[in-house]
């Protein structure tokens, strides 16, 4: 008994080194839900860039350019293409089956995958393809490996690659990766293409709980109200106990 | 006028009798501590998930192809249906921090020794039908969580023997989790089961007022009126309903009536409460992941399993019980025994003492022990199941069921503290 108490208590300590995470270390994601110029250009490259396969099926058009400050007549000028109606949800007319044998799977919705992944999982994920020929889209990914997704921002971001550079590991050189670089033929500098993946992430911040910035700010004037509601009540109470001592 | 009308519904309905009786002269010891702050705060999150609920019924869809976009429906488009949505996830946790630290209250200071057996058990009961009415409600949402989760719960009664599948089905009402199962749990979490719920509370509180209330010294504050002890002058300044005198056959010391001195202390408690309630609503409605679990926000797919399925917080100190033992129909017995322990502690404790302030050193370790093992399954239930955890909870769940056993052993022949006279 003793034995397997002092075997548990020594195993307790040796398995909290052992704690589990992903793979590579994430980047922490831009998020700032009130710069507007982020989201707005966010909701930009998700129309132009996502939405072909994705949706984002609970989030309606009306209530996007509401949050984001983007006049209506805009909205519908520059970020619907089909038709669509104001008060419709962002969705694609891309047929489940054919979904399904293009890329294996079906492209997931959007509406709440920073808040299933994490944003800073998006976030990383979105800036660490890279050119992998044995993949059907000969691109692979770091965060989500053998990914079914092709890299739709290549034209942005230009042709990536894995980098390594040559180090004295242990007295030997070798190879270390030291990260994702392009070969520079994308529209955008690297500077450029981690800011803009990062207005996009903000986005899908946003689109994941749209009543972010009201729950913040109702929650301060009810903890403020709470607060005095509890010194008041306190006072109460010491009040009627007087009569109890 | 108002007065002849009173008095006319007094006549027929005694309703002012019982309000003296259960509220302005009953009698509470005077020295609650902070663990007397739960049971109200239960009621109050109680009436916060029937409230909310209720509204979240009107937009709510019960069917596996409109659930999760209606939850998604009242998140967005349904005016403060956000707030109405995370006060009741919230709340769902919050009833079970609640609960818990209610009944380690009542372990404490030994509220379900005699004459307190029955309101024991009837908050037994609240515990169990309270973890049904969670368990159905989070498969509501249809997330993956919702469904992954319930498949592995509705899988433990598979193990029984000779019934174990046919009752699956007969739970599920389908060869699989499906469209059905969620109408029926709906059925069960909004009407079934809540009305269960009130009814034991009324249950638990009536059985309380009859017994009285217990306190942190464990003694009584009715006596017999036989001279051993006086009244002071404190006690005779208030006016208790002649009910709980026995016709003068009993007096009451050191007690105060339940209004307004409790109901304006549990008013700070209600207060301090929900300054935390609103932050977790307003600034962390996920509560880290563990209050909303991040796969429920990705629509239930039969055809994925999630790479790590853990039931909600609340559930994962008894889970943690079931995966320590190999063999699942005896892991399923322990699991079960782990509640139908708790349930018996009016029996399984021998002693006379009540609080833990007056009892043997032994005992109060043997419930520091107990806590920190319910507290470590909580943990491990969360964590996958190792080989390593998996030591750590067969540990744990020896020293959880240990406390039962060292209980029956020791308070038979306790060695105790003499009591205080008065409370103190």
């Amino acid at each position: 008994m003793m034995r397997t108490l002092l075997s548990a208590v020594a195993l307790l300590a040796s398995s909290l080194a052992i704690a589990a995470g992903p793979s590579i270390p994430l980047d922490k994601a831009p998020v700032d839900l009130r710069d507007q110029a982020s989201l707005q250009n966010g909701a930009k490259l998700f129309q132009n860039y996502c939405l072909g396969c994705h949706q984002m099926q609970y989030q309606r058009y009306s209530r996007t350019f509401k949050d984001l400050g983007i006049p209506e007549d805009l909205g519908m000028e520059h970020l619907m293409f089909t038709g669509e109606k104001l008060g419709d949800h962002i969705t694609n007319s891309m047929p489940a089956d054919y979904a399904q044998t293009s890329f294996g799977v079906l492209p997931p919705d959007l509406t709440n995958v920073a808040r299933v992944r994490g944003a800073d999982w998006v976030y990383t994920y979105l800036r660490t393809f890279y050119v992998d020929e044995s993949r059907p889209f000969g691109v692979n990914n770091k965060v989500f490996p053998l990914v079914g997704m092709p890299h739709v921002l290549q034209e942005l971001q230009g042709v990536p690659y894995r980098a390594y550079e040559t180090r004295l590991v242990d007295g030997q050189p070798t190879e270390v990766y030291v990260g994702i670089r392009t070969d520079g033929s994308g529209e955008l500098s690297t500077e450029e293409y981690d800011r803009a993946v990062g207005d996009l992430v903000n986005y899908l911040v946003y689109s994941g709980e749209p009543s972010k910035l009201e729950s913040h700010a109702l929650g301060i004037k009810v903890m403020i109200f709470l607060l005095i509601f509890f010194v008041l009540a306190y006072f109460l109470k010491k009040e009627y106990w007087k009569d109890v001592e | 006028m108002f007065k002849n009308m009173m008095s006319w519904i007094e006549y027929r309905l005694p309703f002012m009798d019982k309000m003296n009786l259960h509220v302005v002269q009953y009698p509470a010891p005077k020295n609650f501590n902070f663990w007397y702050f739960f049971g109200s705060l239960a009621i109050l999150v109680l009436v916060n998930q029937i409230l909310t609920g209720v509204w979240l019924t009107m937009n709510y869809v019960p069917s596996a192809e409109g659930a999760f976009a209606s939850v998604e429906y009242i998140m967005r488009d349904v005016e403060y249906g956000w707030l109405l949505r995370y006060m009741h996830s919230t709340g769902a946790s919050a009833f079970f921090v609640v609960v818990y630290l209610h009944m380690l209250r009542g372990m404490m200071y030994g509220s379900y020794q005699k004459p307190r057996e029955l309101l024991w058990i009837f908050g037994m009961l609240i515990f169990l039908v309270l973890m049904a009415e969670a368990f159905m409600g989070y498969m509501l949402p249809w997330g993956q969580m919702s469904y992954w989760g319930a498949q592995v719960i509705i899988s433990i009664f598979g193990v029984i023997p000779f019934v174990g599948d046919d009752l699956t089905l007969w739970i599920r009402g389908d060869y699989v989790i499906s469209g059905a199962t969620l109408n029926r749990f709906f059925a069960l979490h909004v009407i079934a089961l809540p009305l269960v719920l009130v009814i034991l509370v009324f249950l638990h509180i009536m059985a309380l007022h009859e017994v009285g209330s217990n306190n942190p010294d464990g003694i009584d504050i009715k006596r017999d009126n036989d001279g051993s002890v006086e009244q002071t002058a404190a006690d005779k300044k208030f006016t208790f309903h002649q009910y709980f005198t026995r016709g003068g056959k009993k007096i009451i010391v050191d007690a105060i009536p339940f209004h307004p001195y409790y109901t304006v202390k549990d008013l700070v408690g209600v207060a301090g409460f929900l300054l935390i309630f609103a932050f977790v609503i307003f600034f962390a409605p996920e509560g880290g992941g563990y209050f909303l679990e991040k796969p429920n926000f990705e629509v239930a797919n039969p055809m994925k399993t999630p790479d790590h399925i853990a039931p909600v917080w609340y559930f994962t100190p008894f889970y943690a019980i079931l995966r320590a033992i190999p063999d699942p129909l005896l892991g399923a017995v322990a699991m079960f025994a782990a509640i139908i322990a708790l349930a018996l502690l009016p029996w399984i404790d021998r002693g006379t003492v009540r609080s833990v302030r007056y009892r043997c050193e032994l005992h109060r370790w043997n419930l520091v022990v107990f806590c920190i093992s319910f507290v470590a399954l909580g943990v491990l239930g969360v964590l996958p199941a190792t080989p390593t955890y998996t030591l750590f909870s067969q540990f744990f769940s020896f020293t959880y069921f240990a406390f039962f056993g060292l209980l029956w052993l020791y308070s038979k022949n306790e060695k105790t503290k003499p009591l205080p006279v008065r409370l103190t």
